[in-house]
């Protein structure tokens, strides 16, 4: 075990399933020469080879088309979009094909494909900062993987590439925690501590569909993913000194979900916020919350809080930015909300 | 040329042996009798979903696939009946699925537009138009990079020319000269727009000089034409040498979905299509030959209409499809669905 970044974490993962797996197989937008817009992928195409190594045209719904139909045929690749904001102009091939193929086939075949995508605010504006997930949990046959740690990013990685199905790797901007070599220094964020970045050197799986409790408490669920998962645990750090405790819940993947795990912590603290950076709107806390609600109905003391980005394109000004995306006290308010209702 | 007839060709029969254009011609017969009987079936009884019938098309689908092996892939598109049949998709099975029974190809789950058989090289009819299009340059890059040998074919129609997947898909297979054959059957309309309307450049094929790989025109309704093609394609493919874009042009003799009326198009236009019917164009260059005879034909036609019942009496036998059998497929673990 060593400390090392998210970053580092995925790379490694993709390293190691590519020398244990030559189906493994890599494409996207300057993976190979540059290494990745975000340094994933340095130094895969000096080892592997430009036969594993594929770096594309500007091109990606043709080049998921690729990945697809490599999938189909006995290969597994992953294929990288620059940013996840992009991965519109791939929609077509992820939702109609990657999707649907296995259902529309009869079961005739698997579309092992995972996409990886790095999302999140950073100050980009609105065309390379959204969080993309919530559009997916509307696409049945694709499952969607988002680490909040580089412990669970390498595990969760490995699992995705091994897994049968088309999975949807989202990485957060501001997780990655080492600089790109387009220059200037690493995004960051203040709440991030050092959860989760002690990773063993040898590869692992942590099963898709298995939540995480990042912190047990007793009187709030605080349901958070990717950065949100930090700003909630510094969120409870300051909460701690009240004596208000608070259980943090990473889902880590959200199709498939790990509803058990959620509810029995709500059945423990009758009070849930969702925490999520995608747009509140038919959004992850709206699905989530429906789900609890249903679920969980008689232990709730409180309306299930949800705790999202305002429903607009991201602004560009760094003000207006943090305005509409969560930050640490638009938790402490919500967590104050649901535990004033007595 | 008026109605924009295709670039009429010869037969040319030397160097064929009698075996191959009488399974061309057994193959032909049947993506026609198959589409046939299925318009009938939807004319009187209440067939499942929709269809889009090839009738007319069918020497593009046959020519092409028989300069292939079991083992290469095709993709296909909403039109896809005879393509499945070309490819060597158990006929029985495809009608199976028409009729949305478990016996289907693809038990029930994928109907006429997304018809697929995996152990014959068929990865799909996509109903996207031009979705199949990377997706077959996908099979083409693996087939590169295991090594295989295999090429991978995409047929698409004009229309799916101008979306943007035909284009950056074409770029990609000749920067990493994939094994991959494009397949653009022209049959002059998309849906209503015909093609002269859809399309700056009205010599489909020359679009290939902006991906500076080979675009070749050749008579649709010609199957030998298109499998002499098809053939040097392939066989470039193979070599390493990259993708070739073929044009095959012919015409979509019946409507663009079931009893489609066509009212966008002029019944003089129809009728010199019709003259250049592939099926009967091949069968009288046959006997013209003298190569096979009267007798031989008319034996593979019985078999083929004998086969077709015989398809839709297994397809009416089979067994429904249970209301819940879709959560086996959503993913390859049910609960997850």
């Amino acid at each position: 075990m060593r400390e090392i970044s998210m970053m580092e974490a995925v790379r490694e993962a993709i390293l190691q399933e590519m020398k244990l797996d030559v189906r493994v197989i890599l494409l996207g937008e300057d993976v190979g020469k540059f290494g990745g817009a975000f340094h994933v992928t340095y130094g895969l195409l000096e080892e592997f080879g430009s036969k594993r190594v594929w770096d594309t045209p500007i091109s990606e719904a043709g080049f998921m088309g690729v990945g697809i139909g490599a999938a189909l045929t006995g290969l597994r690749p992953i294929v990288e979009l620059q940013y996840a904001d992009f991965i519109f102009c791939a929609m077509d091939q992820i939702v109609n094909e990657a999707a649907k193929l296995r259902l529309m086939s009869g079961g005739q075949t698997n579309v092992p494909i995972v996409v990886r995508a790095p999302q999140g605010a950073t100050g980009r504006g609105a065309q390379h900062s959204q969080s993309v997930e919530a559009w997916f949990m509307h696409t049945p046959g694709i499952k969607i993987v988002l680490p909040s740690t580089p412990y669970d990013a390498k595990g969760l990685l490995i699992s995705a590439i091994r897994d049968q199905n088309p999975v949807l790797f989202l990485e957060h901007k501001l997780l990655y925690g080492a600089a790109s070599p387009g220059g200037g220094k690493a995004l960051s964020d203040s709440a991030i501590g050092s959860v989760g970045r002690l990773v063993p050197e040898e590869p692992y799986t942590i099963p898709l569909g298995q939540a995480d409790i990042k912190r047990s408490g007793r009187h709030v669920s605080v349901i958070a993913t990717m950065v949100m998962v930090h700003r909630a645990l510094a969120v409870a750090e300051a909460l701690a000194e009240e004596n208000i405790d608070l259980e943090v819940i990473d889902p880590r993947t959200l199709v498939p979900l790990d509803l058990e795990r959620i509810l029995s912590s709500v059945r423990k603290t009758h009070r849930v916020v969702v925490v999520s950076e995608d747009t509140a709107r038919a959004g992850v806390g709206a699905e989530l919350a429906a789900q609890i609600a249903h679920d969980a109905f008689d232990y709730l003391d409180a309306p299930v809080e949800r705790v999202s980005a305002d429903n607009t394109p991201i602004p560009f000004a760094p003000a207006a930015q943090d305005r509409v995306i969560p930050n640490q006290a638009d938790i402490l308010n919500a967590i104050r909300k649901v535990l004033s209702n007595k | 040329m008026e109605y924009n007839l295709p670039p009429i060709c010869e037969f040319d029969f030397s160097g064929l042996d009698t075996d191959l254009l009488l399974s061309m011609y057994r193959r032909m017969l049947q993506a026609r009798e198959f589409e046939e009987q299925l318009y009938y079936l939807f004319l009187t009884r209440p067939m499942p979903g929709t269809m889009h019938q090839a009738t007319g098309q069918e020497a593009v689908a046959v020519g092409v696939s028989s300069a292939l092996q079991i083992s290469d892939y095709v993709t296909s598109t909403h039109r896809g009946h005879a393509h499945c049949i070309a490819k060597g998709v158990p006929i029985n099975e495809m009608m199976a699925e028409m009729f949305a029974k478990r016996t289907g190809s693809c038990k029930g789950m994928g109907g006429s537009m997304h018809l697929c058989d995996f152990s014959k090289g068929m990865l799909g009819a996509f109903g996207i138009v031009g979705s199949g299009i990377p997706i077959a340059a996908g099979a083409a890059l693996s087939a590169l990079v295991r090594e295989s040998g295999q090429v991978a074919v995409s047929f698409f129609g004009d229309g799916a020319m101008n979306e943007g997947v035909f284009h950056e898909t074409l770029n990609m297979a000749s920067l990493w000269k994939l094994p991959v054959l494009f397949v653009c059957e022209n049959n002059q309309y998309a849906l209503s727009m015909s093609v002269t309307e859809s399309s700056a450049v009205s010599n489909l094929a020359e679009r290939s000089c902006a991906y500076a790989i080979p675009g070749v025109r050749v008579d649709g309704n010609n199957v030998v034409a298109v499998y002499r093609e098809a053939q040097k394609a392939v066989a470039r493919a193979r070599a390493g040498e990259g993708p070739t874009l073929l044009e095959c042009v012919t015409y979509r003799i019946r409507g663009h979905a079931r009893f489609e009326a066509s009212s966008y198009r002029n019944a003089g236009e129809v009728e010199a299509w019709k003259k250049l019917d592939p099926i009967i164009r091949f069968r009288e260059a046959m006997l013209q030959s003298y190569q096979v005879t009267q007798s031989q034909l008319d034996r593979i036609s019985n078999e083929v209409d004998l086969e077709i019942k015989d398809a839709i009496a297994y397809a009416e036998s089979g067994p429904e499809v249970n209301p819940e059998d879709y959560l086996l497929y959503v993913t390859d673990e049910a609960n997850h669905a």
